[in-house]
């Protein structure tokens, strides 16, 4: 729960909401995008960027060979796992 | 791939375990014991037990598991509390699934749900809120807990149920914040932590000036750390060079993903949505000033605790654990008698064997690898 998931950002659904599709190793979902968005920023400048995914909010932006990074190290101690499950089978 | 290779690299790992010897050597014989640094966040305890990094170390040097596994520190009452809500009628009650699974005295979410309550498992309080948007003739309560990194998310959400007008949505709050319990860590007398490492994710929001305090009113060495052994190795290396030349100071070592400051976005709506409470239970630890957060008043619509009549009893730590110990590093995982006997990932008795960041289950899953191997494994 406590860390994060590394995730691509690859389509503004709701510029208003700031919602935004991103691909989280081959999962895709919707996230919030608030919290990384800086002033003067549009929304679509994110598309492409990949950014560190708590609970369906990203937290920051990081850069690609991070983003690969941590997602080797989760999928080593087992937590890419359980994590992409628990986007999955998320019961909405 | 390059990327493995620079945080992978067994020939740094093996000059960093080297220096750490030669650092820990010296500072052990100066102590009359071996040095003791606390790895606060769960998601480092993983990484430790993971990849071998205790074992790979000198007698010299020493991790103690800290607190930072949310779902290992709620208390049983509070659960208690959200199987009574969840058991309430109307009501869709959605959880984190590694929150499901803690047992409260009688029962854990998931039995609550095999009893017939309604208990969703989301991945997002997005998640929830969807569901109060699909089901606007039922009260949909959202479990909601975890330190720093999942309180934004939490606090996003109210507020975008409050802009939306969607009064059958709230929270049955279980925030907690680290940085009130590392100051209650440090004023208890028994405690031997000489350092720390500080938590990689957590630091992402709040960035690293809350633990100003440690350096300046404890004159203990804090550095936040990333979650690669190597990050982890290095980490620790500057604590044990802090502590050699008598500094005590907070250190970035995760500034590549870390800032200074943290997330201004997050910590505003956590600051509009949540307030400190005057004190919160943490399982094996007891109650900790400011050490949880509450909805502000406004908010109190969308707050599970002014909606519903909560038990709200305590209820006793079960008999045999000794999580509080481990917690404490007064023991290690394995010294408890219930480890692995009684107490295991498949019918966990103390918190730190519930979720796979607490101590115990770590230690459980990985403790009888050895693992030098397994850091080099990728070559």
């Amino acid at each position: 729960m406590c860390l994060g998931i590394p995730g691509k950002i690859i389509e503004i659904t709701d510029p208003a909401l700031l919602l935004a599709i991103v691909d989280v190793s081959g999962v895709r979902r919707q996230i919030n995008i608030t919290c990384v968005i800086d002033e003067g920023m549009q929304p679509a400048d994110c598309v492409g960027k990949w950014v560190l995914i708590h609970a369906g909010f990203a937290m920051a932006r990081i850069d690609e060979e991070e983003a690969r990074r941590t997602l080797v190290l989760m999928e080593e101690i087992g937590a890419l796992q359980d994590e992409l499950a628990s986007i999955r089978n998320a019961s909405v | 791939m390059q990327f493995v290779d620079e945080f992978r690299n067994p020939d740094i790992a093996r000059r960093l375990i080297d220096d750490i010897s030669r650092v820990s050597h010296r500072m052990a014989d100066r102590l009359g014991r071996p040095v003791q640094v606390m790895e606060v966040c769960g998601g480092h305890t993983h990484t430790i037990f993971r990849y071998g990094l205790a074992g790979m170390l000198p007698s010299s040097v020493e991790f103690v598991h800290g607190p930072g596994c949310p779902v290992c520190v709620l208390p049983i009452g509070r659960v208690d509390d959200c199987v009574a809500i969840a058991h309430q009628p109307g009501v869709i009650l959605a959880t984190f699934g590694d929150a499901a699974r803690v047992p409260g005295s009688r029962y854990s979410l998931l039995e609550a749900k095999a009893a017939g309550a309604d208990v969703r498992i989301v991945y997002s309080p997005l998640d929830a809120l969807q569901l109060a948007r699909a089901n606007p003739d039922r009260e949909v309560v959202f479990f909601a807990l975890g330190f720093e990194t999942t309180m934004p998310s939490t606090a996003l959400t109210v507020l975008q149920a409050r802009s939306e007008g969607l009064h059958n949505f709230s929270l049955f709050c279980n925030h907690i914040t680290i940085v009130p319990t590392l100051r209650s860590l440090l004023d208890d007398g028994q405690l031997l932590i000489d350092g720390f490492l500080g938590p990689g994710h957590v630091s992402v929001i709040i960035g690293c000036r809350p633990y100003d305090f440690i350096a300046e009113q404890y004159r203990k060495p804090m550095v936040v750390a990333g979650f690669e052994p190597l990050d982890i190795l290095q980490s620790l290396h500057m604590v044990l060079v802090q502590l050699d030349e008598s500094r005590a100071q907070v250190q970035n070592q995760y500034a590549r993903v870390v800032s200074e400051t943290g997330n201004a976005y997050a910590l505003d709506a956590v600051n509009k949505v949540f307030e400190l409470r005057e004190s919160f239970e943490w399982r094996g630890l007891g109650d900790i000033p400011h050490s949880g957060v509450r909805m502000r008043a406004p908010f109190a619509l969308f707050d599970a605790e002014q909606k519903f009549r909560l038990p709200g009893a305590r209820a006793a730590e079960p008999q045999g654990c000794q999580c509080g110990d481990v917690l404490r590093g007064r023991i290690k995982p394995a010294q408890c008698t219930a480890f692995g006997t009684t107490c295991t990932p498949q019918t966990p008795i103390g918190a730190l064997m519930v979720s796979s960041e607490g101590a115990c289950a770590a230690h459980y899953q990985y403790g009888r690898v050895s693992l030098i191997q397994d850091v080099v494994a990728t070559h």
